[in-house]
């Protein structure tokens, strides 16, 4: 009981980043309704930028991309909480950041001085959560299950974890990256099944700037991973990443201008898919409004 | 001058460490990062060899090489290395050296142009706010582009860094210099 009052009380800062707010707001508004279901706070970072992106930005220039992420994370240290991401590339950027700046003291000492222009400073005193281990861990696997009103028993549920949820695993703490349990055991409390398929630990193909390098070669990553889903007989794909989401839902339109195939296999972002079986309905969730429509089974 | 791979050390080394990028020099060429690329099943990308051609000092080369860019950041490689290479870090260290010395397309030059603009790489435009509005969320969101003085707080970061200017960025148009409307 002591364990469930203190997460009844808790708070964290919602670190928005780009795509989630400014492309799928669906993602927002369901993730901030579940945890608020469970009576955990989100609250506004005023000011929060791109987070930024740590295979794109990471990749031209290491020096920009440590202090604009050192200057979200001052932004939640300011407002005394943690933070909760629904972006793996905010999780990526922001814990990366968090992990080599507490590590490296002239390293801190040289981005505050950045940061020091404009009267912040970076002290290592927040923490960066993926909202879909807030789920797993502090709202936990069985009041999820008591929550759920619809269940989805006869979905079957290809799971994407994304990269940089689980990689590197000396950075993300999650264990192996090989044989990642969070999500199968998520989709689980809703009755779903998660087929393995073939290309389940693959990559979106959109990271590192790669979809800006060759958008056609990387929607073709993206074509075998979801033909490798439809061949296992799955439903529709669930991840926890905004940047993935963008790439698989409305690269399937892109995939269609490429290939002349449109595929409209249903992508959901984690807490959109708990939503559905919580009882919330499609437009609440966003779900109506994105390229991939949603079969009955899901909506029932 | 050094050789490259006394670069990369100096230069990745200030953000990851020294040692981490000099696990670059334990590579054994087994190829275990080339097997599970994902971005190798479909391009040229060939990560066993841009870690060769690092060590073997083949610097215009690598620079010039236009699979560089198509490695995803996915770090297989990196988990699974059984020397222990921090494969996605050295390659991304390779890229700061590259685009450093112009080596940039001009797609990857604009997301740098968003987020100067705006504070977003992927900014809101009328329509997303309706789409925000739908799910019954203010139209725009408190971040960096809402808000001005916070905005000027990540274009000073931009400015102090130099990043402007390696990319081109013309701050009277706000755009890559040479790409205004007319």
């Amino acid at each position: 009981m002591a364990k469930e009052a203190e997460a009844e009380t808790r708070e964290y800062a919602y670190f928005l980043g780009c795509i989630t707010p400014n492309r799928y707001p669906g993602i927002e508004a369901a993730t901030k309704r579940i945890l608020k279901e469970f009576g955990i706070g989100t609250q506004e970072m005023i000011g929060a930028s791109c987070c930024p992106a740590p295979g794109v930005f990471g990749s031209f220039d290491m020096h920009t991309w440590l202090p604009v992420a050192a200057r979200n994370l001052a932004i939640a240290e300011e407002m005394d909480l943690e933070i909760v991401v629904t972006c793996n590339g905010c999780y990526g950027s922001l814990q990366e950041a968090d992990h080599l700046l507490r590590e490296n003291t002239k390293l801190r000492e040289k981005t505050n001085a950045i940061l020091g222009k404009f009267g912040r400073e970076f002290k290592g005193t927040t923490k960066v959560n993926h909202s879909i281990v807030v789920l797993h861990d502090v709202i936990g696997l069985e009041r999820l299950k008591e929550a759920v009103t619809k269940p989805m028993t006869d979905v079957n549920v290809a799971v994407h974890y994304g990269c940089h949820f689980l990689k590197p695993r000396e950075v993300r703490g999650h264990g192996s990256s090989e044989t990642p349990y969070i999500l199968e055991d998520l989709m689980q409390v809703t009755g779903a099944k998660t087929p393995e398929y073939k290309d389940k630990l693959m990559c979106c193909g959109a990271g590192g700037g790669n979809r800006t390098a060759d958008s056609v070669q990387s929607l073709e990553w993206m074509r075998q991973k979801l033909v490798s889903a439809i061949e296992a007989g799955c439903d529709c794909m669930v991840h926890p990443c905004a940047f993935c989401h963008l790439q698989l839902d409305r690269g399937q339109t892109e995939m269609e201008q490429a290939f002349g195939v449109f595929f409209n296999f249903p992508i959901l972002f984690t807490t959109q898919f708990l939503g559905l079986a919580m009882g919330l309905s499609e437009k609440e969730l966003g779900l109506d409004a994105q390229t991939t429509t949603m079969p009955e089974k899901l909506l029932k | 001058m050094g050789t490259l791979y006394d670069e990369l050390v100096d230069y990745g080394g200030e953000v990851f460490g020294r040692e981490h990028l000099e696990t670059l020099r334990e590579c054994v060429q087994c190829g275990k990062c080339t097997g599970g690329c994902p971005s190798g099943r479909n391009t040229a990308l060939r990560t066993r060899k841009l870690m060769q051609m690092a060590l073997l000092d083949l610097r215009e080369e690598i620079f010039n090489a236009p699979e560089l860019w198509f490695c995803s950041t996915c770090y297989t490689c990196y988990e699974r290395c059984p020397k222990g290479v921090k494969v996605t870090d050295i390659i991304r260290t390779i890229r700061n050296l590259a685009a450093k010395e112009g080596h940039m397309s001009v797609p990857h030059r604009m997301i740098g142009v968003y987020v100067m603009k705006t504070g977003h790489a992927v900014p809101i435009g009328p329509d997303q706010m309706k789409l925000r509005e739908a799910v019954g969320l203010d139209s725009q969101p408190p971040t960096a582009q809402k808000h001005k003085d916070q905005l000027e707080q990540v274009q000073t970061i931009f400015k102090t860094t130099g990043y402007d200017a390696m990319i081109d960025f013309d701050w009277d148009t706000m755009t890559l210099k040479g790409m205004a409307k007319k």
